[in-house]
């Protein structure tokens, strides 16, 4: 009989002399190690990090593309005004008020069970759903640093002959980047925390497995309190990263 | 080279350039002077379409610019244009700076720009900063090195707007002597200044613009030595 049985046995028991480092053992040992327990989290947290891929290179592409088009319309000389960006700008406008407007949890529901009522795949609706969610925000952060940029940098490029697209894609966007890396981030790591929530459409994250042990087990503190320690470092390597890549970015800084 | 009919420009109900008519020959020197608010900017930036006419026409080498329908860009890249606070793009090398245009608009191989931007540079004597950025620059040398990167699109004229406004004393002369190389390689130039030494040395013509219009222009000789309307002498009187 291995010790961890013994005291769970005493434990039960009521027997008082178990010490408390010999309880937190116990639940240690039963919210991680019995049964292979760690396995869940860690399948919990591989699809905690592929959400998170999903939805931020969704939320990206989705943020660039609504940024740039918003931009543009705004940027247009009055008088010569291209009525199908003005469109697209309404629309637009309409979803980020949308997604801006209502809470993460609403819509998820909505996406889990009402849109995609019959799909399975819960953790890939969970991941359209968090990455629309961040386009729009992502979109606001974008705006904000492409106009930040100096309105002589767009006149010097399209004096030298450039068109707007090249204008914008050698000049605006890199100096736009640069600035808005910190926001950026800062979103990112609300995105990473927020692919907790689609364990309540049944997507099977880091949370989600914890929840299973929990009502196993009966025991809360450990599987929650470690999750908390596994968000608290995915979160830290993140911010890592991030620090070196706007490190190398500021290379044009130094005097 | 140049021929503009009528040209009006109002920012709202502001009349900022009253129904200008003006013509700049191929090889002339040109210098606007005037008192701040007097649309002389404005002018120059109508020039090549920074800013859209209210109303007239600009014609360069005989195509109507403001007719929307004109390819604006390659237009542009026969005009140079040198800013008041230099506009050096800060992402970017100094011979990405200056080499970016050429390259993407088809005008040069990379090799063959990167050649053109060194002996560029070596004209105005910043042969080492070719990998520097502009923020180690100080503004004499990043003013010399934006009208480098207008001169290598091979322009066949260039805009000043203010371009020694914005510099230090000590840094006007050095990009004065740039421009006034370029004028005497008969580069047809047009040049918004309050530089009045430069205007009297180096333009062959003189405008005085106030409220909107061309109130007088003459050879820098006439224009400085016998003032004609009262607004000018004014003027003279004050900067002088």
């Amino acid at each position: 009989m291995s010790s961890y049985e013994l005291w769970k046995e005493l434990m039960r028991s009521g027997d008082s002399s178990v010490t408390a480092l010999q309880r937190a053992y116990v639940y240690f040992y039963q919210a991680f190690i019995e049964n292979n327990r760690w396995q869940q989290y860690l399948n919990g947290v591989l699809t905690t990090l592929w959400v998170t891929a999903a939805a931020l290179v969704l939320g990206i592409i989705l943020g660039v593309i609504v940024a740039v088009i918003r931009t543009a319309h705004d940027q247009q000389r009055p008088g010569q005004r291209n009525p199908l960006l003005g469109i697209c700008n309404f629309i637009l406008k309409i979803y980020v008020t949308v997604i801006r407007g209502t809470p993460m949890m609403v819509q998820l529901m909505i996406m889990g069970f009402v849109i995609f009522a019959s799909s399975r795949s819960f953790a890939l609706v969970g991941a359209l759903t968090l990455g629309i969610n961040s386009g729009a925000y992502v979109s606001e952060i974008i705006r904000g640093g492409l106009m930040a940029v100096d309105g002589g940098q767009m006149e010097a490029g399209r004096s030298l002959g450039l068109n707007y697209a090249d204008t914008m894609r050698f000049i605006i966007v890199p100096q736009a980047v640069k600035a808005i890396l910190p926001a950026l981030g800062n979103e990112f790591i609300v995105l990473l925390k927020d692919t907790s929530l689609i364990s309540v459409i049944g997507g099977k994250e880091l949370l989600y497995a914890a929840r299973g042990v929990v009502s196993r087990t009966y025991e809360a503190m450990y599987p929650f309190l470690g999750t908390a320690l596994i968000y608290l470092v995915l979160v830290m390597i993140f911010t890592w990263l991030l620090g070196i890549f706007e490190r190398r970015l500021r290379q044009s800084d130094r005097r | 080279m140049i021929d503009v009919k009528n040209l009006s420009k109002s920012f709202g109900d502001h009349l900022v350039l009253d129904n200008i008519s003006e013509h700049i020959h191929p090889g002339e020197k040109v210098v606007i002077i005037g008192p701040s608010g007097s649309g002389k900017s404005t002018f120059l930036r109508c020039l090549n379409l920074l800013e859209i006419p209210t109303k007239g026409s600009i014609t360069f080498d005989g195509v109507d610019i403001t007719d929307p329908k004109v390819n604006i860009d390659g237009i542009r890249r026969q005009m140079g244009m040198v800013f008041q606070h230099f506009n050096l793009f800060p992402n970017m090398t100094i011979r990405k700076n200056i080499t970016l245009a050429p390259v993407w608009t088809g005008l040069m191989k990379q090799a063959e720009a990167d050649e053109a931007a060194e002996s560029l540079l070596r004209r105005v004597g910043l042969e080492d900063k070719a990998e520097a950025y502009p923020a180690q620059l100080s503004g004499g040398q990043k003013q010399r090195i934006a009208i480098v990167r207008a001169m290598a699109m091979k322009p066949k004229l260039m805009l000043f707007d203010e371009p020694t406004s914005a510099l230090d004393p000590e840094m006007v002369g050095e990009v004065l002597d740039v421009m006034r190389e370029l004028a005497d390689e008969g580069m047809t130039m047009v040049v918004v200044t309050h530089e009045m030494g430069f205007a009297r040395e180096v333009g062959t013509r003189v405008l005085f613009m106030a409220d909107g219009i061309v109130m007088e222009q003459n050879t820098p000789s006439e224009l400085f030595g016998n003032p004609k309307c009262e607004r000018l002498r004014g003027f003279l009187a004050k900067v002088l």
